[in-house]
């Protein structure tokens, strides 16, 4: 034991692993600093590096590529409210009202504090861990993974907000959305309408830009701010590493629950982040702001998600199957690279396992450490006046969205959901809830049906689904009592608590867009009813439960938006909010997806890289006031940027009707 | 031969314009060159699959082997069960060399059977290179089966598979079962073959199967544990196109040897036909190369040479099998006749399969 621990040690000390880590590091840096990309991006730009190397320096580059990726990611989440990848959807909630009240530097140190150390702690936790690893593995049945699922669900009665069944609304709306497309347990095709592109279901990429990314962008774009209200940076790396010294159980908590959520192949990374999130709310007793800029709320998924990444590495070299989109990749280069996982990487190999688990641990430690030097300059960002940052923003978040699966359409379901998203900001419907949904609705219905078709409906007193069962349960009673609101920064209304409801009639008259948008949640339940009458048992059986369930809570919120007083809890229109009235030359809701809608059209015509610059073109003058050379100078940088990304990536641009009729060559194809 | 078209191009100039146009395709012919031009190899799967990591080992040695040294990218253009990236070649492939396709059992299996989002012809493409592939089924102990022999013990017990899908691959092993006359309770929903293998861990299914590479790599560990014991392959097709025994596992004895010790006669009728057709498309011409409708035959023989080069290249002899198993790649006679039985079937077997999905397993083809 001692001198395998010892060979390895060896091993990665030496200079060479020392350096090509360091290559991988900077790398995935790069790569994450993009949102939208992620591993498989970063796979594509370390390929041509790749050949003609050792084994252990191709390893010691895959693996600084993917330790330091849930790292970097965190800037676009704390800088621009965009997901850096869906590893930090959460930290979008607190880290981006953080940023908007000058406060990006705190947040950033303090996340990549946490990010080193989830990263540090997940290495410790797997030194053990990997030799107990594959029979606790193996005890993870459908069973105990379908329970696991309902586990994050119930996180939904943490991030549900003020107003609870506007809450489990939203989640109905995610878990319809998440079961378009095939069928789990029979592969027939649900809510298609005949859309090429919803067989396959919508990506999570362009849900979680589409709720989080757009929305934001179209406020900013209504006032003429930058993203940092009061122009200030705040204290500094130090007094996020501060904030993390004070929460330092926490985030060793957080790293726990990553490094173990992690390891459990089949439920996704993708909940790692919202399970520590739910976690920090529940657990936190003094004076809680989470949604509103609570430097808890990035501690925790951050914590988690650099912890995970160790985690997903276990089913990846024991069983061959990632446990995450980054370990796809890993695995994927491991086969290249001659390695085949299997049993043999906890026998045999154990050295090679153990090199590569801390050498994600030190590719944590070089990863932080460059991010915190680059946190200040960086995080000047949210100093520069919007409307010149938003046609970047607008550029980058489309161009993420097109990495999906690179068609035309990839956009248009961004357009859509970032109209989903933007109503359910503007009258306070829990986006966090729709995604939660979103990410359970296959895992949740693919694992109920094979435990049932394993077990029976037995399956549901064995000892660890049992557990389960118990952890949830205390989860939720934590839960009600600590919910956290995800309308940030907002005031609370200024309404009489005591004022009578008004009649239905006059509640229809002023809450009209509320009710308009609540029964438009009623028609997608409708839909998804008549759509599951159509299908086979087994493909029926879910959509038809979770639509039906969801339509009894949207008719409550029907209900309650017709005979609610105004100070009720499900009554909200920020348009109504004091911060809008207050606010002079706010624009129309409208006015911000309008420019991305733009930009979308233009591409459906001319394709994406023509219509890119014919967005600048147009945008700068018109909104950003700027004169003939900015504009051009402007343009031409991001055209050169968009050019040299594309072109290290090997991308090729959304096509439009243009590409169709004639040849061009690239980058206009 | 260089010193000829040197001399064709030298004459070309002396002549009429008229005529130059004509004969100038005649040394562009001869001298296939991709010099300082990008192939696209588009592969109709993600980043990280197998056809991705199949690609990726092959276009270095491509990016050697061709004339010119072009750069070789592997461009994933993933969606639709591998459909929508096919579709896309179709479209959009121009017949100059520069852009090829990878396919694999995958998206060979909705263009058998119909899959309406198929709007692909394989008899369009000109096939370059076929890399088959096996696969080995196995059981667990529990069965009360040792060995092959004792496979009539599986008669009648309830056996339990994790399939990805009726329409997937999966689709092999449902006719062999159907076929062996055994009782297999499919349970769907599964997102790789790896996935099924941990559930059959678990002892949550007793029947399975894995690609050769993934067995031995992930299974022969459980069969000399104890805990796992193999059945047969789906054997390999021999040069007149006879199923035989899969060259990895020798000891094993096909689909076929298994029918025959339980029925006493080799199998055949519609339902092996279908077996076979599926079989071939699925493991002896699993991945394909193609190059677009309409390429001119240099330019076929061109990637054909190119990839006789590197079957012939030691790094390549050294390394394929590392990473893509024991089963060699082919090209010429032995790949069109792999790529005919791969891509081809009677509308009677198409139809039985189809109705057979639909009536068992609720499968809609048509949308």
């Amino acid at each position: 034991m001692v001198d395998v621990f010892l060979s390895a040690l060896a091993e990665i000390t030496t200079l060479k692993h020392m350096s090509f880590l360091l290559v991988g590091v900077m790398l995935g840096l790069m790569v994450g600093v993009f949102p939208g990309l992620g591993g498989i991006a970063g796979l594509s730009l370390l390929m041509p590096f790749l050949y003609g190397l050792d084994t252990t320096s191709a390893l010691a580059l895959l693996i600084g590529l993917v330790a330091v990726i849930p790292t970097s990611d965190t800037f676009a989440s704390v800088l621009m409210g965009i997901p850096g990848s869906s590893a930090s959807q959460a930290t979008v909630l607190d880290g981006f009202p953080l940023a908007k009240q000058g406060e990006a530097a705190r947040a950033l140190s303090a996340a990549f504090f946490s990010s080193l150390v989830g990263g540090i702690i997940g290495a410790i936790i797997l030194t053990g861990f990997v030799l107990i690893a594959r029979p606790l593995i193996l005890a993870f049945g459908s069973a105990e993974l379908f329970m696991l699922s309902i586990f994050g669900l119930s996180m939904v009665g943490v991030l549900a907000g003020r107003s609870l069944v506007k809450g489990l609304c939203a989640c109905g709306i995610g878990l319809v959305i998440g079961s378009i497309g095939g069928a789990p347990a029979t592969g027939e095709f649900r809510m298609v309408m005949g859309i090429d592109y919803l067989y396959d279901g919508i990506p999570l990429v362009i849900v979680g830009l589409g709720l989080f990314a757009v929305p934001e962008i179209v406020d900013l774009l209504r006032r003429n701010r930058p993203i940092a209200a009061d122009m200030r940076l705040g204290s500094g790396w130090f007094a996020g590493v501060r904030d993390w010294w004070r929460n330092w159980f926490l985030s060793v908590r957080c790293s726990g629950l990553g490094a173990v959520i992690g390891a459990i192949p089949g439920l996704g990374g993708t909940v790692v982040d919202w399970i520590a999130y739910g976690h920090a709310v529940q657990s936190t007793k003094d004076n809680p702001r989470f949604g509103q800029g609570d430097i808890r709320g990035v501690i925790a998924p951050e914590s988690a998600n650099n912890a995970k990444e160790g985690g997903g590495l276990l089913p990846t070299l024991m069983f061959g199957i990632p446990g995450s989109g980054a370990m796809a990749i890993f695995l994927g280069g491991m086969v290249l690279l001659g390695i085949q996982p299997g049993p043999s990487m906890v026998g045999a190999n154990l050295d090679i396992t153990y090199t590569i688990i801390w050498s994600l641990a030190l590719a944590n430690v070089l990863g932080a450490a460059l991010c915190i030097a680059l946190a200040i300059p960086i995080s000047r960002l949210t100093l520069i006046p919007f409307q010149l940052l938003a046609p970047f923003m607008i550029t980058v978040i489309c161009l993420a969205a097109f990495q999906a699966t690179r068609i035309l359409d990839d956009l248009v379901a961004l357009l859509v959901i970032g109209l989903i998203g933007i109503y359910m900001r503007r009258f306070g419907w829990p986006r966090p809830a729709l995604l939660i949904g979103f990410v359970m609705a296959p895992q949740a219905e693919t694992y109920l049906y094979q435990a049932v078709q394993f077990y029976g409906w037995g399956f549901a007193t064995r000892p660890g689904v049992l557990i389960i069962l118990a952890i949830t349960l205390i989860s939720l009673w934590i839960g009600m009592k600590a919910r956290v609101d995800d309308s940030a920064g907002v005031a609370m209304k200024q309404t009489d608590p005591d004022a009578p409801a008004p009649s239905p009639v006059a509640a229809l008259r002023r809450r009209w867009p509320q009710f308009a948008f609540a029964a438009f949640a009623m028609g997608l339940f409708a839909f998804a009813i008549s759509d599951a009458m159509r299908q086979s048992f087994l493909g029926q059986v879910f959509p038809l439960t979770i639509a039906s369930i969801a339509a009894v809570f949207g008719a409550t919120v029907l209900v309650m938006l017709l005979f609610s007083r105004d100070a009720a809890p499900v009554v909200y229109d920020q348009e109504e909010a004091p911060e809008n009235a207050a606010e002079k030359g706010v624009r129309s809701l409208w006015s911000g997806a309008f420019w991305i809608a733009l930009l979308v059209a233009l591409t459906a015509l001319v394709g994406f890289f023509l219509a890119m610059l014919a967005f600048f073109l147009i945008y700068l003058p018109v909104r950003a006031r700027t004169g003939p050379v900015k504009t051009l100078v402007l343009t031409a940088g991001a055209a050169a940027f968009v050019l040299a990304l594309a072109n290290a990536l090997n991308l090729n641009f959304p096509y439009g009707q243009l590409q169709d009729i004639v040849r061009l060559p690239w980058p206009l194809r | 031969m260089r010193t000829l078209t040197k001399i064709t191009r030298r004459g070309v100039f002396a002549l009429t314009a008229a005529v130059a146009g004509i004969a100038l395709t005649a040394p562009a012919k001869a001298e296939v060159s991709f010099a300082g031009q990008t192939v696209e190899w588009i592969i109709p799967f993600s980043t990280g699959g197998g056809s991705d990591t199949w690609a990726r080992f092959n276009a270095p040695f491509l990016q050697k082997h061709l004339p010119g040294n072009p750069d070789v990218v592997v461009v994933n253009e993933p969606g639709g069960g591998s459909t929508r990236g096919t579709n896309l070649f179709t479209q959009r492939a121009q017949p100059d060399g520069l852009t090829i396709l990878g396919t694999s059992g995958s998206t060979q299996f909705p263009y058998l059977l119909g899959d309406p989002r198929v709007r692909y012809e394989y008899q369009d493409w000109e096939v370059v290179m076929v890399a088959p592939t096996g696969g080995v089924v196995y059981t667990t102990p529990a069965t009360g089966v040792d060995s092959i022999d004792d496979i009539a013990e599986l008669q009648g017990q309830r056996l339990v598979y994790a399939s990805q899908g009726a329409t997937s691959l999966d689709l092999v092993p449902m006719l062999a079962f159907d076929l062996l006359g055994l009782d297999v309770q499919y349970v769907f929903g599964f997102r790789g073959r790896g996935d099924g293998r941990l559930t059959f861990e678990r002892g949550e299914t007793n029947i399975d199967y894995q690609t050769s590479s993934a067995y031995l790599r992930n299974v022969t560990p459980l069969v000399e544990a104890g805990d796992a014991v193999p059945l047969f392959t789906w054997g390999i097709l021999d040069e007149d196109g006879n199923p035989a025994r899969d060259p990895t596992f020798p000891d094993l004895p096909i689909m076929e040897e298994v029918y025959e010790m339980m029925h006493g006669e080799p199998p055949s009728g519609p339902d092996y036909e279908a077996y076979q057709a599926f079989n071939t498309a699925g493991f002896a011409a699993q991945k394909m190369v193609f190059l677009p409708e309409g390429t001119s035959p240099e330019i076929v023989e061109a990637w054909r040479q190119a990839f006789r080069d590197i079957f012939e290249d030691p790094e390549y002899q050294a390394s394929v099998e590392d990473v893509l198993g024991a089963y060699g790649q082919v090209t010429d006679g032995p790949a069109e006749a792999l790529f005919r039985r791969g891509t081809q079937i009677s509308s009677e077997v198409r139809d039985r399969v189809v109705n057979m999905l639909e009536t068992e397993y609720n499968v809609r083809l048509g949308e």
